[in-house]
C-alpha cells in the first residue's frame, strides 16, 4: 500500500474519531454530571440528520440546515429531560436503560411515520464538495477535511467550557457534589436540562456532518450510540479527556484495521481467504481493544477508581 | 404469593391450552404464535436469571440466543449438504438430531458467556450495560462479515430438525417440545432461586459488601449465574431457528436484546413467570396493535415507559401485588463504578 493512501486513511479515521467525539462527549458528560445512562442519544443523532435534510431541503442552504440540526436536537433534548428523563435521575441503570430504550422506539416509529422508510439525502455544500490537495500529492475531499476541523475546534470549545467557565465550574460542581451545589443556590434541575440539551445539540451536529455523507434514516443513531459506549468505555466514563483519546482511538483502530489487517494477512494466506479473515477481524476490532483496556483498566483509559 | 402462584398457574394452563384449542379449530398460525411465546418467555427466563437474581443488567443477550441460533443452522446445514463441519485429525458431521444440536447449543452459549462474563464482571453498574451491548454487537458484525454461513442474508434450515420418535414438522408437537423445555427452565429457574447458590446471588446483588465480609466471593457466583443465563437463552435461539427455519444476524441484534430485557421488565422482574407473561403481553401487543398500525412499536414504547415509570412490578405486579423477590428498587447497586 502506498503512503498516500495509508495517509488518506489516517485522515479518514480521523475524521471517523472526531464525529465519535461528538457523540460520545455529550453521553459521557450526561452520565458524569447526572448518572444516567442515555440510550437515546443515537435518537438526538437521527433528530439533527433528519432536521438537517429536511432543512436543506426547504433552503437549499447547508448553513441554515445545520442550525437547523442543532436547534431541532436542543429542543427534543429539552422536551425528553423535562418529560421523562427528569424522572430517572434517582432510579436505577435498569429503569434508565428501559425508559431509553422506550424513548427510541418512540423516537425511531415517530421518524418513520412522518418521513417514511425511504432514506433521505444531504448534499455537501458547494464550496467543499471538490477534493483539496494536500503536500504529497494527496487529493482528500474538502468536506472530510472540514469535519475534522470543525470537529476539532467544537472540541477545543467544549474542553473551554468545561474548564474556563463559571457554567462549567458549576457543571464540574454538579459532578462532584450535586446536593452540595444545590445548597449553595445553583438551581440543579435548570443545570441538567442544560447538560442534556448541549449533550443532545452535539449529538444532532453530528448527525448533520455525518449526514451529508451517508444517507439520513431511521435507525442510523444506533450503530453510533454503540461506538459511542465503546469510546467511553475505553475513556473512561465521565471524562471529556477519555471521550476525546477513546473517540480517535476507536476511529483510527476501526479504519485502519479494515484496510491493514486484509492486507496483513495476505502474507500469509491466499487473497480471497485474507479478505475473509481480515474483514471479519477487522469489524470485531474495536471491540477487541475495548476487551484489552478492560483488561488492564477495568474503568478506562481515564477512569477514576471502581 | 398465593395470587401470584394461582397467576403462574392459569398462566401455565393457559399457554398450553391455546394451542390446543387452535388445533382443534385447525389454525396452524396462532399455534405458531404460541410456539413464539414459549421460545422468547425461554429467552427471557434465561436473562432473569442474571437481571433478576443477581442484578445483572445485560444488554447483550441475543449473542446467546443468536449462537444458539447459530448452532442450529451452522449443524443442520452440514447434514443437508452432507458435508463434514470439520475434517482433519477426526471428522465431525453435521446433525438435524435435535437433541445434539441443544447440547452444542446450551455449551458453545455458555462457553461464550464464561469468556465475555469474564470480562464484563470485572465491570458493574454502567459499564457492564455497555459493554455487555458492545459485545453482542460484536458478533452482529462478525456474521454479517463472515460469508461461509450466509454473512447478511443468513442461513436456511430446510427442513425443521428432528427429534426422536416425535414428528417435528407438525406445528402442536413442535409447540409441546418448546413448551416442556420452558418449563423445565422454569422450574431449574425456581430451583435456582431457592438453592444456597440463588440466595447468595441474590444477597450479592442486595448487598455486595455484606456478602464478602462472610467469605462469598461475588465475582463467581455472577459468572455462574451469567454462563447459565447464557445457556438457557442459547438454547431459546436454536428452538427459534427451527421455528422459523431460518438463521440471520438479527438474531444477534442489540434491539432483539433489548426486547428480551422488555419481556422480563413488562412481566415483573424477578418474578419467576415474569418472562412468560411478558413475552405473551408483548405478542399479544404485536398482533393487535400491529394489525392497528404499521407504526405499533410507538406504543409499545409508550406502554415500556409507563410500565417503567409508574408501574414498576410489571403485568405480574400489579396483579399479585408487591413479592418479597422484588429486584432493584429505586436505589443505585451499592459498589459501582459510579456512584
Amino acid at each position: 500500500m502506498s503512503a498516500a493512501l495509508f495517509i488518506e486513511q489516517v485522515f479518514n479515521g480521523l475524521q471517523f474519531g472526531v464525529m465519535l467525539f461528538l457523540m460520545s462527549a455529550g453521553l459521557t458528560l450526561i452520565f458524569g454530571v447526572m448518572g444516567l445512562i442515555n440510550l437515546a442519544h443515537g435518537a438526538l443523532y437521527m433528530v439533527g440528520a433528519f432536521a438537517a435534510a429536511a432543512v436543506s431541503a426547504a433552503t437549499g442552504s447547508f448553513l441554515l440546515a445545520l442550525m437547523g440540526a442543532l436547534a431541532a436536537s436542543a429542543v427534543a433534548g429539552v422536551l425528553v429531560e423535562v418529560i421523562v428523563i427528569r424522572r430517572l435521575y434517582a432510579r436505577d441503570h435498569l429503569d434508565q436503560v428501559l425508559a431509553t430504550f422506550a424513548l427510541i422506539l418512540i423516537f425511531s416509529e415517530g421518524t418513520r411515520w412522518v418521513f417514511g422508510s425511504f432514506p433521505l439525502y444531504l448534499d455537501v455544500p458547494a464550496a467543499l464538495a471538490g477534493p483539496v490537495m494536500l503536500p504529497f500529492g494527496i487529493a482528500y475531499p474538502a468536506y472530510r477535511l472540514a469535519i475534522i476541523g470543525i470537529g476539532l475546534v467544537v472540541a477545543a470549545a467544549l474542553f473551554f467550557l468545561i474548564a474556563g467557565t463559571r457554567v462549567g465550574m458549576r457543571i464540574r460542581a454538579g459532578e462532584s457534589d450535586r446536593e452540595m451545589i444545590g445548597a449553595l443556590g445553583v438551581n440543579i434541575s435548570a443545570l441538567y436540562t442544560g447538560v442534556f440539551a448541549l449533550g443532545a445539540a452535539l449529538a444532532g451536529f453530528a448527525g448533520a456532518l455525518v449526514g451529508a455523507i451517508q444517507s439520513v434514516q431511521v435507525g442510523m443513531g444506533e450503530p453510533v450510540l454503540i461506538l459511542a459506549f465503546v469510546t467511553i468505555v475505553i475513556g473512561g466514563i465521565g471524562s471529556i479527556r477519555g471521550a476525546f483519546v477513546g473517540a480517535l482511538l476507536v476511529g483510527l483502530t476501526d479504519t485502519l484495521g479494515r484496510v491493514l489487517l486484509p492486507i496483513l494477512f495476505s502474507a500469509v494466506m491466499e487473497p480471497s481467504a485474507a479478505a475473509t479473515v481480515g474483514g471479519a477481524l477487522a469489524s470485531m476490532a474495536i471491540y477487541i481493544l475495548m476487551a484489552l483496556v478492560l483488561l488492564f483498566k477495568p474503568t478506562g483509559l481515564y477512569g477514576g477508581a471502581a | 404469593m398465593r395470587r401470584e402462584a394461582i397467576f403462574n398457574t392459569a398462566l401455565w394452563l393457559g399457554l398450553l391450552a391455546y394451542p390446543v384449542w387452535a388445533w382443534l379449530g385447525d389454525e396452524p398460525y396462532q399455534i405458531t404464535l404460541a410456539t413464539r411465546v414459549a421460545i422468547l418467555a425461554l429467552a427471557g427466563v434465561g436473562l432473569n436469571i442474571a437481571l433478576g437474581l443477581g442484578g445483572l443488567v445485560s444488554l447483550g443477550h441475543a449473542m446467546f440466543f443468536g449462537i444458539g441460533g447459530y448452532a442450529a443452522g451452522i449443524l443442520a446445514s452440514h447434514a443437508q449438504s452432507y458435508t463434514p463441519l470439520y475434517d482433519g485429525a477426526f471428522t465431525i458431521e453435521g446433525t438435524q438430531n435435535m437433541l445434539v444440536i441443544w447440547l452444542v447449543a446450551v455449551v458453545a452459549a455458555g462457553l461464550v458467556a464464561l469468556v465475555t462474563g469474564a470480562l464484563s464482571l470485572r465491570t458493574s453498574g454502567v459499564y457492564f450495560i455497555m459493554i455487555t451491548l458492545a459485545f453482542g454487537q460484536m458478533f452482529y458484525y462478525f456474521t454479517i462479515s463472515w460469508p461461509a454461513y450466509g454473512g447478511e442474508d443468513g442461513l436456511s434450515i430446510y427442513v425443521r430438525n428432528w427429534f426422536p420418535g416425535l414428528n417435528t414438522l407438525d406445528p402442536l408437537t413442535f409447540f409441546l417440545i418448546c413448551f416442556s423445555i420452558l418449563s423445565l427452565a422454569l422450574l431449574l429457574s425456581w430451583r435456582i432461586a431457592g438453592s444456597a447458590f440463588g440466595l447468595a446471588l441474590n444477597a450479592a446483588r442486595q448487598n455486595e459488601d455484606r456478602v464478602r465480609a462472610v467469605g462469598i466471593e461475588p465475582y463467581r457466583l455472577r459468572l455462574v449465574a451469567f454462563v447459565i443465563s447464557g445457556a438457557i437463552t442459547g438454547l431459546a435461539g436454536a428452538l427459534y431457528a427451527d421455528l422459523n427455519r431460518f438463521v440471520s444476524p438479527t438474531m444477534f441484534s442489540w434491539q432483539l436484546s433489548g426486547e428480551i430485557m422488555v419481556f422480563v421488565i413488562l412481566g415483573g422482574v424477578a418474578r419467576l413467570f415474569g418472562p412468560v407473561a411478558g413475552a405473551a403481553l408483548f405478542i399479544l401487543l404485536e398482533e393487535v396493535l400491529g394489525g392497528v398500525s404499521d407504526y405499533w412499536h410507538i406504543w409499545l414504547g409508550v406502554l415500556l415507559l409507563i410500565v417503567v415509570l409508574f408501574a414498576r412490578g410489571g403485568l405480574i405486579g400489579l396483579i399479585a401485588g408487591q413479592g418479597t423477590g422484588q429486584a432493584t428498587g429505586q436505589r443505585k447497586r451499592a459498589g459501582g463504578a459510579d456512584d
